[in-house]
């Protein structure tokens, strides 16, 4: 197998064999995305230069005896809606498309703490609003298991990257399923940690209380390697979590024996794919053979979230997204000839169709005389769901259900239908407004060969049992488990 | 037909802690346009907001000298609107749990105590400043204010003339002053006060259509457009039309406001809980370690400058009105013994010195132990009062002590019984006329003859052995 082609813990022995130097992977790595980026487009900026600067730097580290860490020479690719410092950071948006930030995300210092490699800035729905990153700016990402197909998203630029071995590990956001969804869609791993668990300092919010920055990787072995870099508490995010993060490759025990799984009715009913269905019932087989108990359960209140998320993200966003108002470093309108008009103007020309309805909706929410009846309203179903999980997770382990209702859709199915869009992220949605952790892996195969995901969701803060099921999972399938068919 | 005014004040007050609201830019007055900020206060994408633990104390401390109930558990949320003096596009502020509530403060009315309720206090950030350069064809923003930590004392409507709302407003200056909260620089924007003023009939209960004030920049500004708003509103109601209400404008320049903005063109703000900041909680013992901190406050040292220094309640009041003053009364107070005596000079020379020159008391170059000195040397015969006058002119001018000065100058008083003697026959001897008149019963001419005596020593002589000696001699 090509270097490309390994995962970090792989890539890692050879690194500490001195086998392979950072430089090699890296370059590598960039064949790889000369050979294929035409055909997937998993990136908006590459970092080339730099890259190979910060590799060749990693190898003189290395080269004068110091200790190789986990991710230290790994590649990653990073989703463009994370600040960092001299690159721009567009949110695959016009409205940023030159933007540069003039700071590093939290996230970014901590992976170069850590030692990695950016290999470049992925693709996304134009400010993580959408599931298949048709509403980037710079085009759609193409799904690199059948180029016709979305990647999912908005993380689909990460997620391709992956799939097509352009990158070795990546980062995405996730605020209705925007790391878990495109990880199903491209057959490989996503995790949303706990809401506080990753600092969003630095991640240009969507919607602030439901965003969270996780891992995509090729298995869980390096998702758990991810987040053992970039967790943590941090004193320029008052939403991260001064709690204590374990070290979540302890988790990695191939042992589900008594865990106990509930999967939940309402994940499973109209509107989910029959061969995502069937797939479920196999991994339950699968998780029930290992010696885990599984039940159906009911989480009453599903029913609700994707209305609960769909006032309260765009309500945020509405008012996250009024900085982009072509006074500083946005897009700004050349024609306007007072401020009332460069607002409106540069507003209008610079956000795409799916971001303008959003903040439209977000704005309607709030206003004065509806308050009550929407974002009041959605808040105080947004506990209620979060109670469903509070109470299933008194007497289960891990829950169980489909990423995804559907595996990946071919590119323009759903673009002109934003109602049916909303509606695959049901599975996914109710873990942002619980603020609870979730993993989505590989659970099998649709007759297309497109990969379906599944997922798991967990306690807060305890995102090491998910990893602990996921991995036992993936070890118990790996002989199954394939690659995304593209060729350079 | 008579009016009742009724007015409400809202005042903003900057706080002086030493870095902003939410990040940790520097929270100082003035410097060169875009030198204080950071990402954060510049409103760039991904940026958080973490608060400043200072700005939550100092607002906690107004409010206790306020009077008012801590909240146990208040929260920030996000007013929504667009100008570009504010780059986030939202001010995050506290909307329905303000830190503070339900407080009061008590104002002097022609001799009687009369309680303003403050209905709350709330924290939140200051926006920035747009910069209009005449002729130039664009305006500039200055960010340094952004993120500059607020307090809004929000008064209920109780005042009932434009002099109790500069009674409550000069009181809640010297409470923020006290408590060393803020600066309260209306000139330096450091105090900010908008009014709600509305008429109605004598004896209705029902509050009349109000109109907002705004734009008023200085003390004497908030009562001249309160003067102005009730003759406006007056001779709108008596013509029989109708009050509208509207935010207005005030302008110092010409005395007069003028509409700014109709209740139609009023913003819908979208408030609603900012998501980025925690809900704040404050315990038990938190807040009696702030009230342990809080100084003596204004009524307090009033009434022990009444009771225990013997003061006129009116000095009292007047010197206790700022803190400043009544720091340097206190000092002074400590090398000197007679309250009145120094008050009188306080009042008098001071705050004349003060005022004509538009300065505070900090800036003042005399210091307290200063006047106490002075004022001995006045009690010991060195100089006269009316010497010391000119002494302290010179001391406010150079800081210098009042000895120096009077050596410098040759101020000591001529207390020489012979030496004074010799000028007295002098002026005597080529007065007769005086000295004529003064036999004749006109006591009028003594005093011709002591300004004589006076300008001959050049206001050094000893003015009680002047009156002794010339009628003595005469």
């Amino acid at each position: 197998m090509k270097l490309n082609e390994l995962t970090a813990h792989e890539l890692h022995e050879k690194l500490v064999g001195k086998e392979v130097s950072a430089t090699e992977i890296t370059k590598t790595v960039y064949e790889r995305i000369d050979a294929v980026e035409g055909k997937v487009n998993s990136y908006v900026t590459l970092t080339r230069e730099q890259a190979i600067a910060q590799a060749n730097e990693i190898d003189h580290r290395i080269k004068n005896g110091e200790t190789v860490t986990p991710l230290m020479g790994i590649p990653i690719a990073i989703k463009d809606n994370m600040c960092t410092d001299g690159v721009k950071t567009t949110c695959s948006s016009k409205m940023l498309a030159d933007f540069v930030s003039p700071y590093n995300a939290t996230v970014m210092n901590k992976l170069n703490t850590a030692g990695t490699v950016m290999i470049g800035k992925t693709n996304l729905d134009e400010f993580a609003m959408g599931g298949s990153t048709e509403t980037s700016y710079f085009g759609t990402t193409h799904n690199p298991w059948d180029l016709e197909r979305v990647p999912g998203g908005s993380s689909g630029g990460s997620a391709a990257a992956i799939a097509a071995d352009e990158a070795i590990i990546s980062l995405g956001s996730d605020t209705g399923g925007s790391i878990r969804q495109p990880a199903s869609f491209c057959g490989i791993v996503g995790l949303k940690p706990t809401y506080g668990r990753v600092s969003r300092y630095g991640l240009v919010a969507f919607a602030s209380s439901l965003d969270q920055i996780g891992p995509i990787t090729k298995d869980v072995t390096d998702a758990a390697l991810v987040m053992n870099a970039i967790s943590g508490h941090d004193a320029m995010d008052s939403t991260s979590a001064n709690v204590d993060v374990p070290d979540f490759t302890k988790a990695l025990i191939p042992d589900v024996k008594g865990m106990k799984i509930g999967v939940p009715k309402e994940y499973l009913g109209e509107g989910v794919d029959q061969e995502v269905a069937d797939n479920i019932q196999q991994s339950i087989k699968q998780f029930e053979a290992m010696g885990a108990k599984c039940e159906e359960i009911s989480l009453p209140n599903t029913e609700y979230a994707v209305s609960v998320y769909y006032i309260i993200a765009p309500a945020e966003a509405s008012s996250n997204l009024a900085r982009f108002d072509g006074v500083r470093y946005t897009y700004r309108a050349e024609d306007a000839n007072d401020l009332m008009e460069l607002y409106c103007k540069s507003r209008s020309q610079g956000f795409g169709p799916e971001v303008k309805r959003r903040i439209m909706i977000g704005t309607y929410a709030l206003s004065s005389g509806y308050y009550d009846a929407y974002y009041k309203k959605a808040q105080q179903v947004r506990t209620l769901i979060k109670q469903d999980f509070e109470k299933a997770f008194e007497t289960y382990d891990v829950i169980l259900s489909p990423t995804s209702p559907s595996a990946a859709f071919k590119i323009g199915e759903k673009a002109s239908d934003p109602l049916s869009m909303y509606l695959s992220d049901i599975c996914t949605i109710p873990v942002n407004l619980a603020g609870i952790p979730s993993i989505s892996i590989p659970g099998g195969y649709n007759a297309a060969g497109m990969p379906i995901g599944i997922q798991l969701m967990g306690k807060a803060f305890d995102e090491n049992t998910i990893l602990r099921a996921a991995y036992a999972f993936e070890q118990n399938i790996k002989d199954t488990l394939k690659r995304a068919p593209l060729k350079g | 037909m008579e009016y009742g005014i009724v007015i409400g004040l809202e005042v903003h007050a900057e706080l002086k802690t030493k870095s902003k609201i939410f990040c940790g830019c520097s929270n100082e007055f003035g410097g060169q346009p875009n030198t204080h900020v950071c990402p954060i206060c510049l409103g760039m994408p991904g940026v958080l907001p973490v608060l400043n633990k200072s700005v939550l104390e100092f607002a906690m401390k107004a409010g206790m000298a306020i009077n008012c109930e801590i909240s146990r558990y208040s929260k920030f949320d996000r007013k929504n609107y667009f100008y570009p003096d504010l780059p986030k596009a939202y001010q995050i502020s506290q909307f329905d749990l303000p830190i503070c509530k339900d407080g009061y403060i008590d104002i002097d009315v022609e001799g009687e105590t009369k309680r303003i309720r403050v209905n709350r206090i709330h924290m939140e950030e200051d926006a920035g400043k747009l910069v209009h350069t005449e002729g130039y064809g664009s305006s500039a923003v200055d960010v340094n204010r952004c993120g500059v930590p607020l307090i809004e004392i929000v008064s209920e409507a109780d005042m009932r003339s434009p002099q109790e709302a500069y009674e409550y407003l000069t009181k809640l200056k010297s409470i923020l002053e006290y408590t060393e909260v803020s600066d309260c620089k209306m000139q330096e924007g450091s105090l900010r006060c908008d009014a709600n003023i509305s008429l109605r009939p004598k004896g209705q209960e029902e509050f009349g259509i109000r109109a907002e004030l705004k734009n008023m920049n200085s003390f004497k500004g908030v009562l001249k457009g309160l003067e102005y708003e009730v003759k406006r509103q007056t001779e709108i109601l008596e013509s029989g039309g109708e009050v509208v209400q509207e935010t207005r404008r005030w302008d110092d320049e010409k005395g007069v406001t003028s509409s700014m903005r109709g209740k139609e063109e009023a913003h819908d703000y979208r408030y609603f809980p900012d998501p980025d900041l925690v809900p704040i909680e404050v315990d038990e013992e938190w807040i009696q370690r702030i009230k342990d901190e809080l100084p003596e406050l204004p009524d307090v040292r009033k009434k022990r400058l009444i009771e225990e220094d013997g003061l006129p309640e009116y000095d009292a009041g007047v010197i206790t009105a700022s803190k400043g003053l009544a720091v340097f009364y206190d000092e002074c107070m400590k090398g000197y013994h007679n309250s009145k005596v120094v008050s009188n000079w306080i009042m008098g020379e001071l705050s004349m010195y003060l005022n004509e020159n538009n300065m505070e008391i900090d800036e003042c170059k005399i210091a307290p132990a200063q006047l106490a000195e002075m004022l001995k040397l006045i009690d010991n015969g060195t100089i006269s009062g009316k010497i010391a006058k000119t002494v302290f002119a010179e001391m406010f001018a150079s800081g210098k002590d009042p000895e120096v000065i009077i050596k410098e100058k040759g101020l000591v008083q001529i207390s020489d019984e012979g030496e004074l003697a010799k000028i007295v026959e002098e002026v005597i001897a080529n007065n007769p006329k005086s000295v004529e008149d003064y036999h004749n019963g006109k006591e009028k001419a003594v005093g011709f003859l002591v300004g004589q005596i006076m300008k001959a020593t050049r206001g050094k002589a000893n003015p009680a052995l002047v009156n002794k000696l010339l009628k003595e001699k005469m």
